[in-house]
Protein backbone atom coordinates (compact mmCIF):
# COMPACT_ATOMS: atom_id res chain seq x y z
CA UNK A 1 0.00 0.00 0.00
CA UNK A 2 2.87 2.30 0.87
CA UNK A 3 4.50 1.42 -2.45
CA UNK A 4 1.33 2.09 -4.25
CA UNK A 5 0.71 5.56 -2.89
CA UNK A 6 4.31 6.50 -3.37
CA UNK A 7 4.47 5.43 -6.98
CA UNK A 8 1.19 7.12 -7.87
CA UNK A 9 2.35 10.31 -6.22
CA UNK A 10 5.57 10.17 -8.20
CA UNK A 11 3.66 9.54 -11.41
CA UNK A 12 1.53 12.61 -10.82
CA UNK A 13 4.67 14.61 -10.10
CA UNK A 14 5.97 13.75 -13.57
CA UNK A 15 8.49 11.08 -12.60
CA UNK A 16 9.21 8.98 -15.66
CA UNK A 17 10.75 6.21 -13.57
CA UNK A 18 7.39 5.77 -11.85
CA UNK A 19 5.67 5.74 -15.23
CA UNK A 20 8.02 3.02 -16.43
CA UNK A 21 7.58 0.96 -13.28
CA UNK A 22 3.79 1.12 -13.36
CA UNK A 23 3.84 -0.21 -16.91
CA UNK A 24 6.04 -3.07 -15.71
CA UNK A 25 3.52 -3.79 -12.98
CA UNK A 26 0.81 -4.03 -15.60
CA UNK A 27 2.95 -6.28 -17.77
CA UNK A 28 3.96 -8.59 -14.95
CA UNK A 29 0.47 -8.74 -13.51
CA UNK A 30 1.80 -7.35 -10.27
CA UNK A 31 -0.89 -7.66 -7.63
CA UNK A 32 -0.52 -3.95 -6.87
CA UNK A 33 -1.46 -2.85 -10.38
CA UNK A 34 -5.27 -2.99 -10.24
CA UNK A 35 -5.33 -0.75 -7.16
CA UNK A 36 -2.79 1.62 -8.70
CA UNK A 37 -4.91 1.89 -11.82
CA UNK A 38 -7.86 2.71 -9.61
CA UNK A 39 -5.90 5.60 -8.13
CA UNK A 40 -4.92 7.08 -11.47
CA UNK A 41 -8.11 6.33 -13.37
CA UNK A 42 -9.72 9.72 -12.80
CA UNK A 43 -6.93 11.20 -14.94
CA UNK A 44 -7.35 8.75 -17.80
CA UNK A 45 -9.13 9.82 -20.97
CA UNK A 46 -7.44 13.01 -22.02
CA UNK A 47 -4.84 11.70 -24.49
CA UNK A 48 -5.67 10.97 -28.11
CA UNK A 49 -4.62 7.41 -28.91
CA UNK A 50 -3.28 6.57 -32.32
CA UNK A 51 -2.63 3.03 -33.54
CA UNK A 52 -0.03 2.36 -36.23
CA UNK A 53 -0.45 -1.02 -37.85
CA UNK A 54 0.59 -2.73 -41.07
CA UNK A 55 2.77 -5.48 -42.49
CA UNK A 56 6.30 -6.09 -41.24
CA UNK A 57 8.81 -3.59 -42.51
CA UNK A 58 6.28 -1.13 -43.92
CA UNK A 59 7.96 1.59 -41.90
CA UNK A 60 5.74 1.78 -38.81
CA UNK A 61 8.58 2.63 -36.44
CA UNK A 62 10.25 5.07 -38.81
CA UNK A 63 6.91 6.74 -39.36
CA UNK A 64 6.22 6.86 -35.64
CA UNK A 65 9.52 8.63 -35.25
CA UNK A 66 8.46 11.17 -37.87
CA UNK A 67 5.08 11.58 -36.26
CA UNK A 68 6.68 12.23 -32.89
CA UNK A 69 8.75 14.95 -34.50
CA UNK A 70 5.70 16.56 -36.09
CA UNK A 71 3.81 16.44 -32.80
CA UNK A 72 6.73 17.96 -30.91
CA UNK A 73 6.96 20.76 -33.46
CA UNK A 74 3.48 21.72 -32.26
CA UNK A 75 4.72 21.67 -28.71
CA UNK A 76 2.53 18.77 -27.71
CA UNK A 77 3.85 15.82 -25.71
CA UNK A 78 3.69 12.23 -26.88
CA UNK A 79 4.26 8.72 -25.61
CA UNK A 80 4.99 5.70 -27.78
CA UNK A 81 4.21 2.06 -27.04
CA UNK A 82 6.02 -0.15 -29.55
CA UNK A 83 5.09 -3.82 -29.59
CA UNK A 84 7.21 -6.58 -31.09
CA UNK A 85 6.62 -10.34 -31.17
CA UNK A 86 7.72 -12.83 -28.51
CA UNK A 87 9.01 -16.26 -29.38
CA UNK A 88 6.31 -18.80 -28.57
CA UNK A 89 9.09 -21.28 -27.86
CA UNK A 90 11.39 -19.47 -25.46
CA UNK A 91 9.24 -16.50 -24.51
CA UNK A 92 12.15 -14.25 -25.39
CA UNK A 93 11.86 -11.19 -27.61
CA UNK A 94 14.06 -8.84 -29.51
CA UNK A 95 12.53 -5.41 -29.21
CA UNK A 96 13.97 -3.35 -32.04
CA UNK A 97 11.43 -0.65 -32.83
CA UNK A 98 13.13 1.86 -30.64
CA UNK A 99 16.23 1.90 -32.79
CA UNK A 100 14.30 3.98 -35.36
CA UNK A 101 13.42 6.58 -32.75
CA UNK A 102 16.77 7.02 -31.13
CA UNK A 103 16.99 10.78 -31.64
CA UNK A 104 13.91 11.16 -29.47
CA UNK A 105 15.40 9.55 -26.37
CA UNK A 106 16.61 12.72 -24.69
CA UNK A 107 13.48 14.78 -25.34
CA UNK A 108 11.56 15.28 -22.08
CA UNK A 109 8.30 15.64 -23.96
CA UNK A 110 8.61 12.12 -25.34
CA UNK A 111 8.41 8.73 -23.66
CA UNK A 112 9.08 5.52 -25.57
CA UNK A 113 8.37 2.07 -24.26
CA UNK A 114 9.02 -1.23 -25.99
CA UNK A 115 6.74 -4.11 -25.12
CA UNK A 116 6.88 -7.77 -26.02
CA UNK A 117 3.67 -9.32 -27.22
CA UNK A 118 4.08 -12.21 -24.73
CA UNK A 119 1.15 -14.60 -24.60
CA UNK A 120 -1.15 -12.41 -26.69
CA UNK A 121 -1.98 -13.54 -30.23
CA UNK A 122 -2.97 -10.39 -32.06
CA UNK A 123 -0.85 -7.39 -32.81
CA UNK A 124 -0.97 -6.05 -29.27
CA UNK A 125 0.25 -7.23 -25.89
CA UNK A 126 -2.14 -8.07 -23.08
CA UNK A 127 -0.99 -5.03 -21.12
CA UNK A 128 -1.23 -2.55 -24.02
CA UNK A 129 -4.39 -0.84 -22.82
CA UNK A 130 -3.10 -0.66 -19.26
CA UNK A 131 0.14 0.88 -20.47
CA UNK A 132 -1.82 3.45 -22.47
CA UNK A 133 -3.90 4.28 -19.41
CA UNK A 134 -0.76 4.90 -17.37
CA UNK A 135 0.72 7.10 -20.11
CA UNK A 136 -2.58 8.93 -20.37
CA UNK A 137 -2.73 9.58 -16.61
CA UNK A 138 0.85 10.82 -16.71
CA UNK A 139 -0.46 13.60 -18.92
CA UNK A 140 0.74 13.01 -22.47
CA UNK A 141 -1.29 14.78 -25.15
CA UNK A 142 -0.99 11.89 -27.56
CA UNK A 143 -0.14 8.22 -27.44
CA UNK A 144 1.03 6.16 -30.38
CA UNK A 145 0.74 2.38 -30.28
CA UNK A 146 2.81 0.54 -32.87
CA UNK A 147 1.47 -2.97 -33.31
CA UNK A 148 3.40 -6.08 -34.16
CA UNK A 149 3.84 -6.20 -37.93
CA UNK A 150 1.07 -8.51 -38.98
CA UNK A 151 0.16 -8.86 -42.61
CA UNK A 152 -3.43 -9.55 -41.76
CA UNK A 153 -5.91 -7.11 -40.37
CA UNK A 154 -5.20 -6.34 -36.79
CA UNK A 155 -8.56 -5.96 -35.11
CA UNK A 156 -7.39 -5.69 -31.52
CA UNK A 157 -5.86 -2.30 -32.19
CA UNK A 158 -9.29 -0.89 -33.11
CA UNK A 159 -10.42 -1.59 -29.59
CA UNK A 160 -7.39 0.02 -27.99
CA UNK A 161 -7.04 3.35 -29.81
CA UNK A 162 -9.10 6.24 -31.16
CA UNK A 163 -7.57 6.49 -34.64
CA UNK A 164 -6.11 3.56 -36.57
CA UNK A 165 -3.46 4.31 -39.19
CA UNK A 166 -2.72 1.44 -41.55
CA UNK A 167 0.73 1.73 -43.12
CA UNK A 168 1.45 0.08 -46.45
CA UNK A 169 4.36 0.49 -48.81
CA UNK A 170 5.16 -0.27 -52.43
CA UNK A 171 6.60 -3.69 -53.08
CA UNK A 172 4.67 -5.35 -50.27
CA UNK A 173 1.49 -6.11 -52.16
CA UNK A 174 -1.15 -4.21 -54.10
CA UNK A 175 -4.61 -2.89 -53.32
CA UNK A 176 -6.21 -6.29 -53.80
CA UNK A 177 -4.04 -7.78 -51.13
CA UNK A 178 -4.88 -4.99 -48.76
CA UNK A 179 -8.56 -5.67 -49.40
CA UNK A 180 -8.12 -9.36 -48.89
CA UNK A 181 -6.38 -8.95 -45.59
CA UNK A 182 -9.12 -6.66 -44.36
CA UNK A 183 -6.62 -3.91 -43.66
CA UNK A 184 -8.84 -1.39 -45.38
CA UNK A 185 -11.64 -2.11 -42.97
CA UNK A 186 -9.68 -1.31 -39.86
CA UNK A 187 -8.16 1.89 -41.26
CA UNK A 188 -9.28 5.34 -40.25
CA UNK A 189 -6.29 6.70 -42.14
CA UNK A 190 -4.34 4.87 -44.85
CA UNK A 191 -0.72 5.74 -45.18
CA UNK A 192 1.42 4.80 -48.16
CA UNK A 193 4.93 5.05 -46.82
CA UNK A 194 8.20 4.87 -48.78
CA UNK A 195 6.72 7.27 -51.30
CA UNK A 196 10.30 7.88 -52.36
CA UNK A 197 10.26 4.42 -53.98
CA UNK A 198 8.85 3.40 -57.35
CA UNK A 199 5.38 2.01 -57.25
CA UNK A 200 4.01 4.31 -54.56
CA UNK A 201 1.77 6.23 -56.98
CA UNK A 202 0.40 2.99 -58.35
CA UNK A 203 -0.37 1.72 -54.84
CA UNK A 204 -2.17 4.94 -53.96
CA UNK A 205 -4.37 4.64 -57.04
CA UNK A 206 -5.05 0.99 -56.24
CA UNK A 207 -6.05 1.85 -52.70
CA UNK A 208 -8.27 4.72 -53.74
CA UNK A 209 -9.98 2.37 -56.15
CA UNK A 210 -10.40 -0.27 -53.49
CA UNK A 211 -11.81 2.28 -51.07
CA UNK A 212 -14.47 3.32 -53.54
CA UNK A 213 -15.66 -0.26 -53.55
CA UNK A 214 -15.72 -0.44 -49.82
CA UNK A 215 -18.98 -0.10 -48.02
CA UNK A 216 -18.98 2.06 -44.92
CA UNK A 217 -18.32 0.10 -41.82
CA UNK A 218 -21.29 -0.67 -39.65
CA UNK A 219 -21.63 2.46 -37.53
CA UNK A 220 -22.67 0.34 -34.58
CA UNK A 221 -19.30 -1.40 -34.50
CA UNK A 222 -16.76 -0.17 -32.00
CA UNK A 223 -14.73 2.78 -33.20
CA UNK A 224 -16.65 3.09 -36.42
CA UNK A 225 -16.89 6.26 -38.44
CA UNK A 226 -18.66 6.68 -41.75
CA UNK A 227 -15.76 8.70 -43.07
CA UNK A 228 -13.89 7.20 -46.00
CA UNK A 229 -10.29 6.97 -44.84
CA UNK A 230 -7.99 9.40 -46.60
CA UNK A 231 -4.88 8.03 -48.31
CA UNK A 232 -1.76 9.90 -47.28
CA UNK A 233 1.63 9.51 -48.94
CA UNK A 234 4.67 9.71 -46.69
CA UNK A 235 8.36 9.10 -46.80
CA UNK A 236 9.73 8.58 -43.34
CA UNK A 237 13.22 8.63 -44.81
CA UNK A 238 12.83 12.01 -46.40
CA UNK A 239 10.52 13.39 -43.72
CA UNK A 240 7.84 14.00 -46.37
CA UNK A 241 4.12 14.00 -45.72
CA UNK A 242 4.36 13.77 -41.95
CA UNK A 243 2.33 16.90 -41.35
CA UNK A 244 -0.28 15.60 -43.80
CA UNK A 245 -0.44 12.39 -41.79
CA UNK A 246 -0.85 14.28 -38.54
CA UNK A 247 -3.52 16.44 -40.16
CA UNK A 248 -5.39 13.36 -41.36
CA UNK A 249 -5.32 11.97 -37.83
CA UNK A 250 -6.57 15.24 -36.40
CA UNK A 251 -9.28 15.42 -38.99
CA UNK A 252 -10.49 11.97 -37.94
CA UNK A 253 -10.39 13.14 -34.35
CA UNK A 254 -12.52 16.19 -35.11
CA UNK A 255 -14.89 13.97 -37.03
CA UNK A 256 -15.36 11.74 -33.98
CA UNK A 257 -15.52 14.64 -31.57
CA UNK A 258 -18.27 16.27 -33.58
CA UNK A 259 -20.16 13.07 -32.92
CA UNK A 260 -21.66 12.89 -36.40
CA UNK A 261 -21.63 9.14 -36.48
CA UNK A 262 -21.71 8.28 -32.88
CA UNK A 263 -20.89 9.95 -29.67
CA UNK A 264 -17.18 9.70 -28.84
CA UNK A 265 -17.99 8.85 -25.26
CA UNK A 266 -20.15 6.03 -26.45
CA UNK A 267 -17.42 4.70 -28.71
CA UNK A 268 -14.91 4.78 -25.90
CA UNK A 269 -17.37 3.15 -23.54
CA UNK A 270 -17.83 0.35 -26.07
CA UNK A 271 -14.08 -0.21 -26.01
CA UNK A 272 -14.04 -0.32 -22.23
CA UNK A 273 -16.78 -2.89 -22.23
CA UNK A 274 -14.76 -5.01 -24.64
CA UNK A 275 -11.80 -4.66 -22.30
CA UNK A 276 -13.81 -5.84 -19.32
CA UNK A 277 -14.98 -8.85 -21.28
CA UNK A 278 -11.44 -9.64 -22.26
CA UNK A 279 -10.18 -9.44 -18.68
CA UNK A 280 -13.01 -11.62 -17.43
CA UNK A 281 -12.34 -14.12 -20.20
CA UNK A 282 -8.66 -14.31 -19.36
CA UNK A 283 -9.25 -14.75 -15.69
CA UNK A 284 -11.83 -17.44 -16.27
CA UNK A 285 -9.53 -19.33 -18.56
CA UNK A 286 -6.70 -19.14 -16.04
CA UNK A 287 -8.89 -20.30 -13.19
CA UNK A 288 -10.28 -23.08 -15.27
CA UNK A 289 -6.99 -24.60 -16.30
CA UNK A 290 -4.82 -23.83 -13.31
CA UNK A 291 -6.26 -24.75 -9.96
CA UNK A 292 -9.42 -26.68 -10.40
CA UNK A 293 -8.00 -29.76 -11.99
CA UNK A 294 -9.86 -29.66 -15.27
CA UNK A 295 -6.67 -30.54 -17.07
CA UNK A 296 -6.73 -33.86 -15.25
CA UNK A 297 -10.39 -34.34 -16.15
CA UNK A 298 -9.57 -33.86 -19.80
CA UNK A 299 -6.79 -36.40 -19.56
CA UNK A 300 -8.89 -39.05 -17.92
CA UNK A 301 -11.92 -38.50 -20.13
CA UNK A 302 -9.95 -38.69 -23.33
CA UNK A 303 -8.75 -42.12 -22.23
CA UNK A 304 -12.26 -43.37 -22.66
CA UNK A 305 -12.13 -42.65 -26.39
CA UNK A 306 -14.97 -40.16 -26.35
CA UNK A 307 -14.73 -37.11 -28.58
CA UNK A 308 -13.34 -33.72 -27.51
CA UNK A 309 -16.87 -32.34 -27.80
CA UNK A 310 -18.16 -34.82 -25.25
CA UNK A 311 -15.30 -33.99 -22.91
CA UNK A 312 -16.02 -30.30 -23.33
CA UNK A 313 -19.67 -30.87 -22.46
CA UNK A 314 -18.68 -32.74 -19.31
CA UNK A 315 -16.43 -29.92 -18.21
CA UNK A 316 -18.93 -27.19 -19.04
CA UNK A 317 -21.53 -29.16 -17.17
CA UNK A 318 -19.47 -29.27 -14.04
CA UNK A 319 -18.37 -25.62 -14.27
CA UNK A 320 -21.77 -24.16 -15.04
CA UNK A 321 -23.60 -26.58 -12.81
CA UNK A 322 -25.81 -27.96 -15.53
CA UNK A 323 -26.10 -31.51 -16.69
CA UNK A 324 -24.44 -32.39 -19.95
CA UNK A 325 -26.49 -31.95 -23.07
CA UNK A 326 -28.10 -35.16 -24.16
CA UNK A 327 -28.31 -35.53 -27.89
CA UNK B 1 3.81 -16.67 -17.40
CA UNK B 2 5.78 -14.90 -14.73
CA UNK B 3 8.17 -12.06 -14.82
CA UNK B 4 10.64 -11.75 -17.69
CA UNK B 5 14.13 -10.36 -17.49
CA UNK B 6 14.41 -7.14 -19.49
CA UNK B 7 17.84 -6.34 -20.85
CA UNK B 8 19.07 -3.28 -22.68
CA UNK B 9 21.86 -4.14 -25.08
CA UNK B 10 23.79 -1.06 -26.05
CA UNK B 11 26.78 -0.12 -28.02
CA UNK B 12 28.37 3.06 -26.74
CA UNK B 13 31.36 4.77 -28.21
CA UNK B 14 32.59 5.41 -31.66
CA UNK B 15 33.56 2.08 -33.12
CA UNK B 16 31.24 0.78 -35.80
CA UNK B 17 31.09 -2.91 -35.02
CA UNK B 18 27.80 -4.13 -33.67
CA UNK B 19 28.21 -7.80 -34.42
CA UNK B 20 29.09 -8.58 -30.83
CA UNK B 21 26.08 -6.66 -29.54
CA UNK B 22 23.75 -8.35 -32.01
CA UNK B 23 25.08 -11.78 -31.12
CA UNK B 24 24.57 -11.31 -27.41
CA UNK B 25 21.12 -9.80 -28.01
CA UNK B 26 20.09 -12.90 -29.94
CA UNK B 27 21.52 -15.25 -27.32
CA UNK B 28 19.70 -13.52 -24.47
CA UNK B 29 16.47 -13.59 -26.44
CA UNK B 30 16.92 -17.32 -27.00
CA UNK B 31 17.31 -17.65 -23.25
CA UNK B 32 13.84 -16.22 -22.83
CA UNK B 33 14.77 -12.63 -22.04
CA UNK B 34 13.24 -9.49 -23.50
CA UNK B 35 16.02 -7.59 -25.16
CA UNK B 36 15.78 -3.95 -26.09
CA UNK B 37 18.28 -3.46 -28.82
CA UNK B 38 19.61 0.04 -29.35
CA UNK B 39 21.87 1.12 -32.14
CA UNK B 40 25.43 2.23 -32.53
CA UNK B 41 27.09 5.26 -30.99
CA UNK B 42 24.97 5.59 -27.89
CA UNK B 43 26.09 8.13 -25.33
CA UNK B 44 26.06 7.15 -21.65
CA UNK B 45 23.18 9.61 -21.15
CA UNK B 46 21.13 7.97 -23.90
CA UNK B 47 21.78 4.52 -22.49
CA UNK B 48 20.72 5.50 -18.98
CA UNK B 49 17.67 7.38 -20.23
CA UNK B 50 16.61 4.37 -22.28
CA UNK B 51 17.15 2.11 -19.27
CA UNK B 52 14.83 4.38 -17.28
CA UNK B 53 12.06 4.53 -19.88
CA UNK B 54 12.21 0.80 -20.50
CA UNK B 55 12.50 -0.15 -16.82
CA UNK B 56 15.16 -2.74 -17.61
CA UNK B 57 16.75 -5.06 -15.07
CA UNK B 58 20.05 -5.31 -16.88
CA UNK B 59 22.20 -3.09 -19.08
CA UNK B 60 24.70 -4.96 -21.21
CA UNK B 61 27.31 -2.99 -23.11
CA UNK B 62 29.55 -4.15 -25.89
CA UNK B 63 32.66 -2.04 -26.06
CA UNK B 64 35.33 -2.74 -28.62
CA UNK B 65 36.77 0.72 -28.95
CA UNK B 66 39.11 0.47 -25.98
CA UNK B 67 37.21 3.20 -24.15
CA UNK B 68 35.79 0.86 -21.52
CA UNK B 69 37.68 2.47 -18.63
CA UNK B 70 35.77 5.70 -19.17
CA UNK B 71 32.51 4.39 -20.61
CA UNK B 72 31.52 1.88 -17.92
CA UNK B 73 31.97 4.35 -15.05
CA UNK B 74 30.11 7.04 -16.98
CA UNK B 75 27.16 4.77 -17.71
CA UNK B 76 27.12 3.72 -14.06
CA UNK B 77 27.12 7.38 -13.00
CA UNK B 78 24.28 8.25 -15.37
CA UNK B 79 22.26 5.30 -14.07
CA UNK B 80 22.80 6.38 -10.46
CA UNK B 81 21.78 9.91 -11.35
CA UNK B 82 18.40 8.57 -12.45
CA UNK B 83 17.91 6.41 -9.38
CA UNK B 84 18.83 3.27 -11.27
CA UNK B 85 21.59 2.05 -9.00
CA UNK B 86 19.84 -1.31 -8.78
CA UNK B 87 20.27 -2.02 -12.49
CA UNK B 88 22.72 -4.81 -13.18
CA UNK B 89 25.47 -3.36 -15.37
CA UNK B 90 27.47 -5.83 -17.34
CA UNK B 91 29.27 -6.11 -20.61
CA UNK B 92 32.15 -7.32 -22.60
CA UNK B 93 34.53 -6.58 -25.35
CA UNK B 94 38.22 -6.47 -25.82
CA UNK B 95 39.16 -5.75 -22.24
CA UNK B 96 42.41 -6.79 -20.59
CA UNK B 97 42.43 -8.80 -17.36
CA UNK B 98 43.88 -5.86 -15.43
CA UNK B 99 41.26 -3.42 -16.69
CA UNK B 100 38.53 -5.89 -15.92
CA UNK B 101 39.77 -6.34 -12.40
CA UNK B 102 40.12 -2.61 -11.86
CA UNK B 103 36.56 -1.93 -13.00
CA UNK B 104 35.12 -4.76 -10.94
CA UNK B 105 37.03 -3.70 -7.85
CA UNK B 106 35.53 -0.25 -8.12
CA UNK B 107 32.19 -1.97 -8.17
CA UNK B 108 31.33 -0.55 -11.55
CA UNK B 109 30.35 -3.71 -13.37
CA UNK B 110 30.54 -7.40 -13.82
CA UNK B 111 32.46 -8.07 -17.01
CA UNK B 112 33.02 -10.83 -19.48
CA UNK B 113 36.24 -11.04 -21.40
CA UNK B 114 36.77 -12.27 -24.93
CA UNK B 115 36.11 -15.95 -25.31
CA UNK B 116 33.40 -16.25 -22.64
CA UNK B 117 30.73 -18.61 -23.88
CA UNK B 118 27.64 -16.52 -24.57
CA UNK B 119 25.43 -19.10 -22.89
CA UNK B 120 27.41 -18.60 -19.69
CA UNK B 121 26.64 -14.89 -19.78
CA UNK B 122 22.93 -15.63 -20.13
CA UNK B 123 23.04 -18.12 -17.26
CA UNK B 124 24.91 -15.69 -15.06
CA UNK B 125 22.37 -12.93 -15.70
CA UNK B 126 19.48 -15.25 -14.93
CA UNK B 127 21.01 -16.47 -11.67
CA UNK B 128 21.80 -12.95 -10.60
CA UNK B 129 18.28 -11.73 -11.31
CA UNK B 130 16.61 -14.67 -9.61
CA UNK B 131 18.69 -13.94 -6.53
CA UNK B 132 17.77 -10.26 -6.53
CA UNK B 133 14.11 -10.89 -7.09
CA UNK B 134 14.04 -13.42 -4.29
CA UNK B 135 15.67 -10.96 -1.91
CA UNK B 136 13.45 -8.17 -3.23
CA UNK B 137 16.42 -5.97 -3.82
CA UNK B 138 14.74 -3.89 -6.48
CA UNK B 139 13.61 -0.54 -5.07
CA UNK B 140 10.53 1.19 -6.40
N1 LIG C 1 12.94 3.98 -48.89
C1 LIG C 1 12.33 4.05 -47.69
N2 LIG C 1 12.60 3.16 -46.75
C2 LIG C 1 11.98 3.28 -45.53
C3 LIG C 1 11.08 4.33 -45.27
N3 LIG C 1 10.62 4.19 -44.01
C4 LIG C 1 11.23 3.09 -43.50
N4 LIG C 1 12.06 2.55 -44.41
C5 LIG C 1 12.92 1.36 -44.25
O1 LIG C 1 12.12 0.21 -44.13
C6 LIG C 1 12.69 -0.71 -43.19
C7 LIG C 1 11.71 -1.04 -42.10
O2 LIG C 1 11.41 0.13 -41.36
P1 LIG C 1 10.73 0.09 -39.92
O3 LIG C 1 10.39 1.49 -39.57
O4 LIG C 1 11.55 -0.67 -38.98
O5 LIG C 1 9.43 -0.76 -40.29
P2 LIG C 1 8.36 -1.41 -39.29
O6 LIG C 1 7.08 -1.44 -40.03
O7 LIG C 1 8.38 -0.70 -37.99
O8 LIG C 1 8.93 -2.87 -39.11
P3 LIG C 1 8.49 -3.98 -38.03
O9 LIG C 1 8.29 -3.28 -36.72
O10 LIG C 1 9.63 -4.91 -38.01
O11 LIG C 1 7.24 -4.61 -38.56
C8 LIG C 1 13.95 -0.05 -42.68
O12 LIG C 1 15.05 -0.52 -43.39
C9 LIG C 1 13.72 1.42 -42.94
O13 LIG C 1 14.92 2.12 -43.11
C10 LIG C 1 10.82 5.30 -46.32
O14 LIG C 1 10.06 6.25 -46.17
N5 LIG C 1 11.47 5.12 -47.50
MG1 LIG D 1 8.69 -1.46 -36.05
Amino acid sequence: MQDLLEIVERLFAGDRGALARLISWAENRDSRFPAALGQIYPRVGRAWRIGITGPPGAGKSSLTNGLVQAVRARDETIAVLAIDPSSPFTGGALLGDRIRMEERTQDKGVYIRSMAQRESHGGLARASSDACDVMDAFGFDRIVVETVGVGQAEYDVMGAVDTVVVVLCPGAGDGIQAMKAGLLEVADVLCVNKSDLDGADRLILDLEDALRLRRPRDPAAAGAGAMTPPVVATSAHEAEGLDDLLEAIDSHRRHLERGEVEDLEKIRRGKRIAQVRRVVGERLEEELWSSSGHTATVDSLLEKSITPYDVAEEILGSVLGVSPKTP
Amino acid sequence: MGRRIRVLVGKPGLDGHDRGAKTIAAVLRDHGMEVIYTGLHQTPEMIAETALQEDVDVVGLSILSGAHMTLFPRVRAELEKRGLGHVLLTGGGIISKEDMQALEEHGYVQLFGPGTATDDIADWIREEMVKRWKNEEIPL
